[in-house]
């Protein structure tokens, strides 16, 4: 079996490990993130949610997922 | 019976029957923030925007315990400190729900937390043009207020006292002369320290004031709410009903005439 190349990437901050070429919806999913709470940003742009099925992962990526919380 | 003001308060088109909005933050939990908010009777809340725990997701979510379709969410701006950051923060908050009506709170110092005013009318221009509705948190500057008035500010927030200082009102003419000027929705936004301060701002002629800290960190959060809200209404009535002339001597109550 062919032995898929792993890539570095940022999530919130944080590095991850991920399969190239995984596509951000499957991430996500993977993450369990309830998608309908939250905002998504690839390199400081927001992602349409519609279109998460659309886009690889490339190495150095930098995400951010983001909801409400409590504030003032 | 008197009957009660039945007059909404209206913002960017919609409306609303409590002028009481409440904060979100620094409850003890979100159950006291759930049961707090029900009790002030708000049907705004502010909420900020932050990055999801990705590796604790047992962390209740806000959104389970406050219901967007029931309590309006006004995504706030809070810990942003430029126009560049606040932007990104509402642009992301729209995408997590369509929110367009948001509050602008661009900040320029650490200390003090006074709104840093020339991020914040640039930031309102641009956002008012991209569709957003802003409700804009300001010092208690009449020309500011104008400035952010023409760029589009759908509401104006003045502050009464630097953020969770509690020290109430402090400069009532200013806040009266901004009521003057302007026919906008004018909001009290920070520095509330108790109920009355709330009675105060509503006397002023302000349409509604915004609390956090005062509710969240008063001994007993959940009367506190209920304070505030009785409070604004009892402030609001009181400026409809037109209050007596102040005199500096004293005038009888009781007739002078056929005294024994």
């Amino acid at each position: 079996m062919k032995k898929i190349k792993k890539i570095k990437i940022k999530i919130n901050g944080k590095t991850n490990l991920i399969d190239k070429d995984l596509k951000i919806q499957k991430l996500l999913t993977n993450l369990k993130i309830p998608l309908k709470k939250v905002a998504i940003e690839l390199n400081q742009e927001i992602l349409d949610k519609k279109n998460l099925n659309k886009v690889k992962l490339k190495k150095n990526d930098k995400i951010e997922i983001v909801h409400f919380i409590g504030g003032g | 019976m008197v009957k009660l003001e039945t007059k909404k308060l209206r913002i960017a088109n919609r409306k609303f029957n409590s002028r009481l909005i409440v904060g979100t933050g620094k409850y003890k939990n979100m159950r006291e923030c759930a049961k707090a908010i029900s009790l002030s009777g708000a049907e705004i809340v502010t909420v900020a925007v932050r990055r999801v725990n990705i590796s604790d997701k047992k962390k209740p979510l806000l959104m389970d315990y406050i219901d967007p379709k029931k309590i309006t969410y006004l995504p706030n701006t809070a810990g942003c400190f430029n126009s560049k950051e606040a932007l990104r923060t509402l642009r992301l908050a729209r995408e997590i729900g369509g929110w367009k009506l948001v509050k602008l709170e661009v900040l320029g110092d650490k200390k003090n937390l006074f709104p840093e005013m020339i991020e914040t009318l640039k930031s309102t221009e641009i956002l008012t043009k991209e569709g957003f509705n802003v409700m804009v948190y300001c010092n208690d500057d009449p020309l500011m207020a104008k400035r952010l008035e023409n760029v589009g500010a759908c509401a104006i927030m003045p502050l009464a006292a630097p953020i969770g200082s509690g020290l109430g009102i402090l400069n009532k003419v200013n806040i009266k002369i901004i009521r003057k000027q302007t026919k906008l929705p004018l909001i009290i936004d920070a520095g509330l320290g108790q109920a009355s301060d709330a009675t105060i701002a509503m006397e002023l002629g302000c349409d509604g004031v915004l609390v956090n800290t005062a509710i969240a960190k008063a001994k007993k959060p959940l009367d506190m709410a209920v304070a505030f809200k009785n409070a604004v209404i009892a402030g609001r009535q009181s400026y409809l009903s037109g209050r007596i002339q102040k005199n500096l001597m004293g005038k009888a109550s009781s007739p002078t005439d056929g005294i024994i």
